[in-house]
Order: C-alpha cells, then structure tokens, then sequence
C-alpha cells in the first residue's frame, strides 16, 4: 500500500535549540499579549449590561449626615464602654428605626493563633435588622453590612448603616427586604452568619441558628468608614478563590460615583483620563498588576468576598480619608449608597447579563475573558511544545534500540521506564501531603520542643518541609537511576520523569487559569520557563538557581514585594520577609477559617509537581 | 415591579345532594363590620367582613331572581354544584411571629377526595383585582363601611389579602335545611411606621383618608369594633375618640380581648358631626421591645449553595411554655424539585421526631407537584426542624420563563394547629357573635384552630445562558458537529482502487450481446 503522507520527520531530541525556538517565542508572546491588555483595542470601556439598572432614573433623597454622626458617636462611645461590640444598644437602635431584629452568636477555635488579628478563641455576636419589603412576601433580599474589627475603626460605618436604615424604613418602594448586618471580628462574623444563614457548615464554626431570614440574597454590599468625611471611595472585588462579583455590580457603583461627583478608586489608583498616550495605559497596567496580584492570593479583600461562594453578588466599598483638600460627608456616601440600593431593588433577576470573569486596568475599563485568555494560552502552549518534543524525543531514542532485530527488547526496557517513576512521585506527593498537614497538626509537638509560639511553629515547620523536600530527593533516586542506566538509553529516566512532571504541570495549571486566571498566569509566567529548562545537563547551578527562584513559595515572596512596589510602599528585603512569614501565617489560616484554596493547592498540587522538576535537574 | 403575591384557591367541588324541601321563602341579610386591631409591633390591622346570608336552596331548584347575593357567585354555585369556594388574593406576608396569629383563616376541612388546592406564589395582586371585589357589595363602594376602600391606600400597606368565602350553613339550630353564606374579607396591616410618620396613633383618616359618613341601607347590621385590650395591667394606655356607646369582651384566639363597638345603624353614632373618624392616641406609647411571640409560629427557607442540590427546612415554633400540640403540615413542591423522600428528618430538641401520620404522593414530571403531608407533635418549648434535600432538575429549554434568572417559587407550606389557649373560651351563639369570631367555632374552649402559610420561597434552578452568545454557541456546535461526522469520514477513511473483476460467465454472455447490439459493455 502506497503512504500518503511523507514520512515524519522527528528533530533530534540531543540537539537543543530545535524544540526551544517555537517555545520562547510564545512565551514572549504570552508575556506580550499580557501586556498589550491594556491597550485601547483589547480593553473596553465598561456598559451596563441590566436593563432593569441601567434606564431607571432615582432620586436620592438621603440627607441623614447628622443622624449618621450622632448614630457613630454613640455606637463608638458604648463599643468604649463594653470592649466589645454593644449588642444591646444596636439591637435597640435598629428596632428604634423600624427593623426587625435579630442577633447570632458564634464562636471558632483557630487551628493556631492569628498573630496578625491577635485572636485565636473566637467569639461574638452578629446583630442584624431585616426591613421588610411591604411589597412582596419575603422572597428576595439585599444586604448592607459593616464587619467591625477588634477596635472601633468602622463606627461611622455603623452610623451610616444605621441612619441609612432609618431613611429606607421611611420608604414604601421597596420590593426586596433589606437586611442590615453588622458582624463582629470582620471577616469570622459575616462567614459565621452567612454559614447560617444559608444552613451549612463549610468551615467548623459554631454558630447559633438564625431567627430569621429573608429570602435569596442577590445582592449585598459592604462598607468600611473610618472617619467623619472621605476624599475618596474604594472599591474592592476581589473575593474568595478569586472569584469576581458580576460586573454590572461595578458598573452600578461607578455610575453613582459620576452622578454624585465623588472620587472613585479602584485598588487604591486613580483611574486615568487618557488612554490615546502611553500613560494612561501604563498607569492602568499598575492598577492591573495590583489586580491580578490580589486575586491570585485568592483571599477575601473585605467581607463581600465570603458572599461569591453563595452566588451573591457583593462588593466592598472603603473610605478613603487622604490630605486631598476636597472632602466628602457621609450625606455623600449615603446618596450612593442610596442610589444602588434602589437599583438594586428594581433588579427583577439575578445579576447576570454582565461579565462574571474580567480584569480591570480601571474602575471604567475591562478586558473581557475572550481577550485576556490567550495570554494563558501562548504560556501553555509552552509546555505543550516541550511535551510534544519530548515525547517525540523519547520515541526516537526507542527507536534505534528496536530497528535491529525484532521488537523484542522494548517491553521490558519500557517497563522499567515506568517503575522508575513511581518512587520519585510518590516521594514528592508524599512531601506536599506532608506540608498540608504536619504545620498544623505538629505545633504542639513543635512549641514543647523549640523555644517558638504556636504561630511561629506553623510556619517555621511549613518551610523546615518545605526545604527538606529540596534534599529528599537526591538521596531516593540513585538506586533508581542505576537499574535505568543498565538499559539501552541513559536518557530515557530523566525524560520520562520530566514528561510526566510536564503533563502534570500542564494539567494543573490549565485547571487554574479556567478557575482563576490570575493565580494560573503569575504561576505559568514564573514555573513554565524553569519546567521547560529543566534537565540534568548543561549549566545545573543556573538551572538551579532559576527553579528555586521561581518555586511556589519565592513567587509568593516575589509578589509581595511586587505588590508593595506598585502601592509605592516598597519594602526592604527584611520587610519582605517578615510579611512572608505573616503570609504564609495568614494562607494557612484562610483555608481553615474561610475555606481559601490557595494553600491545599500549593502544597498538594504545584510543590509536588516543582520537586519532579528539581528532580529531573539532579538526575544521575 | 414583580412582587411575590400568594393566591390561593381552595375550591371545595361536592355534588349537592338532593332531595331537600324549601321550607320558607327566600331571605337575604347583609352584615357587615371592620375590626381594627393594634397589633403588638405597632402596626394596625384592619380587616372587613362582608357576610351575604341567603336562605335559598341555590343548587336545588332554578332561582332567578337575586337580590343582595351576587348573580355571578349564585349562577356558578347552581351550575357547578359547588359545595364551597375560598379565593384569596394576597400581597405581603403575614407575619406571624410579630402581628400574632391572623384572624382569617382558610377552613378546617381536610377531606382530600373532594378537595381541589392551588397557589400561584407568583400572581401580582393589583387594584384590577379589588374592583370586581368591590362589585360584589351590595353597597358597592357608595356607602357604609366600604367606603373606606380606597385602593391607593389598602395598596400602600404591608399586607393586602381579599378572599372571597362561599359555603353552606346550617338555617337553623336542628340543621334541617341549608342557607348560602358568602363572606367578602378584606384585610390589611397599615405600616405604623409609613402611615404615622414614626407615631403609633392613627385614625380612619390618616389610613384610609376617608371617613364614614353613612351606613349601607341594605345591611342589618353595620359595625366597626377597635381593640382597646390594655395589654399592660396598670392604667390606660390607650384612648380612643370619640368614646364608644358599648364594649364587647371575648375569648379571640386563645386570649381575652376587649372592644369598643360603634354601630353605624344607631344614628346618633352617625348625627352628630356628619362623619365618623375614629382616632386612637396612645397615652404613654408602646415601648421599642421585642413583641411577645405567639404559641406557634413558622419559618420556610432553602439551604445548601450551588446549583445541583438543596434542602427545605421549615422550622416550626412551639413557644408554649408547658403544652404539647400536634401540627398537621402540608407541603406542595413542584415537581422541578426533585425530593429525596429518605433524607426527610424531623427533629425537636436534638431528638428524632416521628410523626404520626405521613401521606405522600410523589410528583410526576410536568404533570403533578410532590404532596407532603404529615402530623407532627410539637413538644412544649421546642423548635422543631423539618427538613427534606431535594436536587435541582434541568428544564426543557422551552420551560422556562422569560425572566428564568429571578428563580423559581415553591408554594407555602400550610400548617394547621389547635393551639391552646391561655384564656377558656365559652361556646358562642354562633349567628349572634361578630363575624371576626365566627368564621371557625370553637368546638372545645381550650384550643383555638389556626391555619398559618410559611413564606413562599425562590429557588434558581440550573439556567443556560440565554443571551445571544449562547446562541451563537449552540449554532455552531450544531454546524462543527454535523461537518466534523463528515470530516472525519473523509480524513480517516482509505480510498482503495479496486480492479475490475473478469466476471463470471453471466457477465461475459451479457457483455457479448452488449458488444454484438454496440452498447457499452457493464
């Protein structure tokens, strides 16, 4: 029979450049195609996509500001008073302006103590009014809710809360209930609440029931005030995981921000007026950069982050008070506030016409998913590449082992090919299992035998693990490497170890970037050219500088200080490393208390995976 | 604005039975009243009774000639043979915990096989449904109490539910014969808050800005009674103006009540200022506590996040301090929900709680909803948790509604109870007593019935993005899946030359003559 095709032919897996070429092009063309986000054609001006908010006209008619003032005074002065949230005078304030009121207790054992929040035995009360819509049956809601801290930063927070209750109240339009919530220690509270409001139990706080309820929540927003008048207003929408309320909520608020003339933030940046020049957009790459940082932590910034996991649409709005001269009152605040709420309340389904998955060069600009995607895409398709060539390489190393006699010798020879991988997998699954649970379960063991508080013992054991898993290595796989030198092709180990390490890189950091792009590009963007380097030939000691420098953990303390060089708070190295340690302090906290997954996924995916590589580096 | 508006239909369909003689001529009388009652949050609920009586055989024998009674109720009792009708149109929610236990109540009758029960949580209830309601009166809205229906007002509060009650009573005391009652209510919490700019007085005018000028002609009796119950011991601490003629003292919902009658049949009510505006002013006003909570009250809410699974919970009250009292609850799911029948759990106190009774008929896709029914005893001072999980169906992409992202309602489950009462009551003459107190009698002093709704829910179930990138998805999905079959084909499949066979001694005879006729051979 006649081949139809041209046999292939296969490049030479032994001569470098062949396979590396394609694949630092698109590299650079994934870093590019990043970059080129915020430019004008790939990033869009926002548009509100919900008819029912976007052609109704309010009238905001709040004019609270003293009511709100008097209401934070007081709150402050009993919250003095009590050392703790004044349960009893919220209670009788909010049944004093018409609400129904309920309170929740809760308390959670941290798995250590929470040195940043210094608290470790939880334990509080969450006070909440419902204004019942006189027009429907208790079906839908919206939420307002302050998180109070352990000090009284957010009393004139509560006092809007409050006054703004009292102006609702007064209202007959209302077709949603509105529920008003403030939860004490921030974020443990609104989980606690939330946790029972919606009758489950994620994290293993307890809580007492709810009294009660108000429907399906579709919206909620949470608001931070820490002085009598703002300069500015910033928005917040980085939640849980990563996840993003939809869009059109944006939208709402930057609309009120233009209608009341207030100055609207977006990660704490200005947004730019020009984008014809190259300021505006590198200005907007800042606010982007800040953007996919704090998503790719994956951890709450405010309290409507802990709402996305239950399909609420939330956001969190923070006063700003700076030296800017002009200042705004909370009459102000309230109007927007206002505004929103009766948007909201015209709502007749679920905020869904708008985008669930953006960026944000600026508060008025997104790149949608279709067109931020390929930047993941070209990184990814780096691997593929290295995979392919390796494959093909590995095939090609069998196949002058099988030309001269009959395809006898090639089972067993691929036999061995496999067994020789079990034992370095498993070794570096065993390490990331390792590196989950032992920080945790060993801090008692740890604090009896080392000088060092239980918080210190966590994470001090986190990287003890963490750099042992560098060591481990080297001694396990010499007999290994032995059995695979007495086959035909020295290589094959190592190639087969990398296709597997490759393929599994591949795999997770697709998932990643579906789930939450941010994290699975500035992974993809730091591991991908060290995976694809990585061999046990060639200048090692670069090799190895480069894969330590683009571990998990050395991305975290990268971003960090990232972080804080574009809030123009840079840090010094020693800096640096203590908001490290706190970091990984606070990662594993996160994933106990509010159910974050970037740790588990560190540690029992994206190290393991990183050891094979460091493993492929130190084959003999 | 689409609010959630229960409407209830319980259509009681039995034949008539026959064979009953008419033993006096045709009578009709028209009572009519409106209580007012101060709930214990502070707002005020008022609620119109229209009772219609007809002592007249309407399924029996062809009547044409109406006269008080509504030709369009009685023609459609005669020719459906209805046995007995209850329509409620509902907006709001009535809240138990803080209004207390609501007068109204649908009947206690629970004889399935007869029995015809609907809800449609979604109806909007509007000021075209009150019209034809008010069409019914006698009076219209020209006189008597119904002039104080003013549809912008009775829309501007916190609960608004019309019913209309149709069903048979006994004539007289030996029940030989039947008369037809027809009950038009009429209820409505006017928010204390709204209405009173943050003062808890109110008077007729301020809620319905209207006053009462003159009876209806028609009525034999016409009455408005003001609950003046002083809830605190001491001293007065309410005041009503002007000060009523007579006061009328009961045994209402397990607790004794007082009020203050005005008769608007006694002239002089009427006479001396040309109008009637009741006024209440409260002398020391009710303090911002907590209200007290009514022996039984309810809460329904969906728990669980995503969209695969969920579960209803209904958490059912017994603040009682010392008594049991068992709770029939009657569930309808729609079918979309699929129940899991094993996961039901009933607890009380952190114990199992078995009921005593349970009837269930499971549901059948877009034919007929789940029922759930059982009775549960609520032991004393208890919470009781009913909860059942239930997986989210995925409709036909026809099935959903044009606005399949505000979710999907499941009806109020219904809870029927006979609580016990703090106060005995005594056995009432039934025609004589005001109709607020009528509508159930009391069998036994020391229970009261109370029929309660939980609060209608919204579910969202599993909805494909219905925008026009979706569609454009779907199309071409549909045209890569049709070319990909043939694609495929063509790149997979090997294209073999095959030789033409020397066929067998057939072919070569047929090819013979073919050449010998000069057509081309096969």
């Amino acid at each position: 029979r006649p081949r139809l095709s041209p046999p292939v032919r296969r490049p030479d897996a032994r001569t470098p450049g062949l396979g590396l070429r394609p694949a630092v092009l698109s590299y650079v063309a994934g870093i590019a195609w990043f970059l080129a986000l915020v430019f004008p054609p790939l990033t869009q001006r926002t548009y509100m996509s919900e008819n029912a908010m976007g052609s109704t006209m309010v009238e905001e008619q709040f004019a609270g500001g003293d009511r709100a003032r008097a209401f934070a005074r007081d709150f402050a002065a009993h919250r003095k008073k009590s050392g703790a949230l004044p349960v009893a005078w919220l209670e009788r304030t909010m049944r004093s302006v018409g609400l129904e009121v309920y309170t929740q207790s809760f308390s959670r054992k941290l798995p250590f103590p929470d040195e940043t929040h210094e608290r470790y035995m939880v334990s509080g009360t969450n006070v909440y009014g419902i204004l019942r819509a006189p027009r429907a049956a208790s079906t839908e809601s919206l939420v307002l809710t302050v998180p109070c801290g352990s000090d009284s930063t957010n009393s004139q927070a509560v006092g809007l809360l409050l006054a703004l209750a009292a102006h609702f109240r007064g209202q007959i339009y209302w077709a949603k209930d509105i529920i008003f919530l403030v939860t004490e220690h921030d974020l443990l509270g609104t989980e606690a609440w939330l946790e029972a409001y919606h009758d489950v139990n994620v994290t293993g706080m307890q809580s007492s029931p709810l009294q009660g309820r108000a429907g399906a929540i579709q919206a909620a927003l949470a608001l931070e005030l820490s002085s009598d008048v703002v300069t500015s207003l910033d928005v917040a929408v980085e939640g849980l995981n990563g996840q993003l309320p939809n869009l059109d909520l944006l939208n709402l608020f930057q609309t009120f921000c233009q209608k009341g003339g207030l100055l609207c933030t977006l990660q704490g940046k200005l947004q730019p007026q020009d984008w014809t020049s190259l300021d505006g957009p590198l200005q907007g790459l800042q606010t982007l950069l800040l953007m996919v940082l704090r998503q790719a932590s994956g951890r709450p910034h405010g309290s409507h982050g802990l709402f996305l996991r239950y399909r609420v649409e939330a956001l969190t709005l923070r006063g700003i008070n700076s030296f800017r001269q002009y200042k705004y009152d909370l009459v102000a605040v309230g109007k927007a506030l206002e505004g929103m709420f009766r948007k909201l309340n015209h709502l007749l389904e679920r905020l869904h016409q708008s985008f669930f998955l953006y960026l944000l060069p600026a508060l008025s600009r997104f790149v949608s998913i279709g067109l931020y995607m390929p930047a993941a895409g070209f990184l990814l398709l780096v691997l593929g590449l290295k995979i392919s060539s390796l494959h093909e390489a590995e095939v090609g190393v069998e196949e002058p082992g099988g030309a001269p006699g009959p395809s006898v010798p090639l089972p067993p020879s691929q036999g061995v090919g496999l067994a020789s991988l079990v034992a370095p997998l498993l070794i570096s699954q065993a390490m990331g299992l390792a590196l989950y649970v032992l920080p945790v379960l060993g801090q008692h063991v740890a604090t009896q035998h080392f000088p060092v508080a239980e918080a210190e013992a966590v994470v001090l054991t986190l990287l003890a693990i963490y750099a042992a898993g560098l060591a481990l290595p080297h001694n396990t796989h010499r007999p290994l490497s032995c059995r695979v030198v007495s086959t035909q092709a020295p290589d094959r180990g190592w190639m087969a170890l990398k296709l597997v390490a490759l393929i599994y890189l591949a795999l997770q950091l697709g998932c990643i970037v579906l789930t939450n792009f941010s994290l699975g590009f500035l992974l993809a963007t730091t591991m991908v050219p060290a995976a694809a380097l990585a061999k046990p030939h060639g200048p090692r000691t670069l090799y190895a500088a480069l894969l330590v420098l683009t571990s998990p953990a050395a991305t975290l303390l990268g971003s960090l200080l990232l972080w804080r060089e574009l809030q123009e708070a840079p840090l010094s190295l020693a800096e640096g490393w203590q908001l490290f340690l706190a970091a990984l302090a606070q990662g594993v906290l996160e994933h106990h208390t509010y159910g974050a997954l970037l740790f588990p996924l560190l540690s029992l995916g994206l190290y393991p995976c990183w050891l094979l590589f460091w493993n492929v580096l130190f084959w003999k | 604005m689409a609010a959630a508006m229960p409407l209830a239909l319980l259509v009681l369909l039995l034949l008539g039975r026959r064979g009953w003689c008419l033993a006096e001529p045709p009578r009709d009388s028209l009572r009519e009243e409106l209580v007012i009652t101060p709930l214990p949050s502070g707002d005020v609920a008022a609620t119109f009774q229209f009772r219609t009586r007809w002592d007249s055989e309407l399924q029996r024998e062809g009547v044409s000639h109406y006269r008080l009674f509504p030709k369009a109720l009685g023609q459609l009792i005669s020719k459906y043979s209805l046995r007995e009708l209850h329509l409620s149109f509902t907006q709001g929610f009535w809240r138990t915990r803080y209004w207390g236990p609501p007068f109204l109540q649908a009947p206690s009758d629970t004889d399935h096989y007869f029995l015809r029960y609907a809800v449609l949580p979604r109806e909007v209830v509007c000021t075209e449904n009150l019209t034809p309601w008010k069409k019914l009166l006698p009076c219209s809205s020209k006189a008597g109490l119904s002039v104080l229906l003013k549809a912008d007002r009775l829309f501007h509060t916190s609960y608004h539910s019309q019913a209309v009650h149709i069903r048979p009573v006994c004539r007289n005391a030996r029940c030989t014969s039947i008369s037809w009652e027809l009950r038009q209510t009429l209820s409505v919490v006017f928010d204390a808050f709204i209405t009173g700019q943050g003062k808890k007085d109110w008077s007729l005018f301020r809620m319905f800005s209207r006053t009462l000028t003159e009876p209806c002609p028609l009525a034999s009796e016409s009455r408005v009674y003001v609950d003046i119950t002083n809830y605190n011991q001491d001293n007065e601490t309410l005041e009503v103006n002007p000060p009523p003629t007579t006061t009328y003292q009961d045994v209402i919902l397990g607790t004794r009540k007082i009020y203050a009658i005005y008769d608007l049949l006694d002239t002089a009510m009427i006479n001396n200022s040309r109008n009637l505006n009741i006024q209440l002013k409260w002398k020391r006003p009710p303090e911002n506590e907590a209200p007290p909570v009514p022996f039984l009250h309810a809460q329904r809410y969906v728990s669980g996040y995503g969209l695969q699974k969920g579960e209803l919970s209904t958490l059912l009250y017994n603040t009682h301090p010392y008594r049991a009292f068992p709770v029939l609850l009657l569930d309808t799911v729609p079918w979309y929900l699929r129940l899991y029948v094993h996961t039901l759990t009933i607890t009380s106190k952190g114990k199992e709680n078995k009921p005593s009774y349970i009837h269930y008929q499971p549901a059948q896709d877009r034919l007929q909803p789940h029922l759930l029914e059982m009775l549960i005893q609520l032991p004393a001072n208890s919470v009781t948790k009913v909860s059942i999980q239930f997986e989210r169906a995925l409709l036909k992409w026809t099935e959903y509604t044009p606005d399949p992202n505000h979710g999907f309602y499941v009806s109020p489950s219904v809870l029927s109870a006979l609580v016990p009462s703090v106060v005995a009551a005594k056995p009432v003459d039934w025609e004589e007593s005001p109709l607020f107190n009528s509508l159930f009698p009391v069998s036994d002093g020391s229970n009261y019935f109370v029929r309660l709704y939980t609060e209608p829910l919204l579910v969202n179930l599993p909805t494909p993005d219905f925008s026009m990138p979706y569609n454009v998805i779907c199309l071409t999905c549909t045209v890569v899946a049709v070319c990909y079959g043939s694609f495929y084909n063509l790149l997979t499949r090997t294209f073999h030359i095959e030789e033409p066979r020397t066929g067998g001694l057939a072919k070569r005879l047929a090819n013979l003559i073919r050449r010998a006729r000069g057509v081309p051979p096969l």
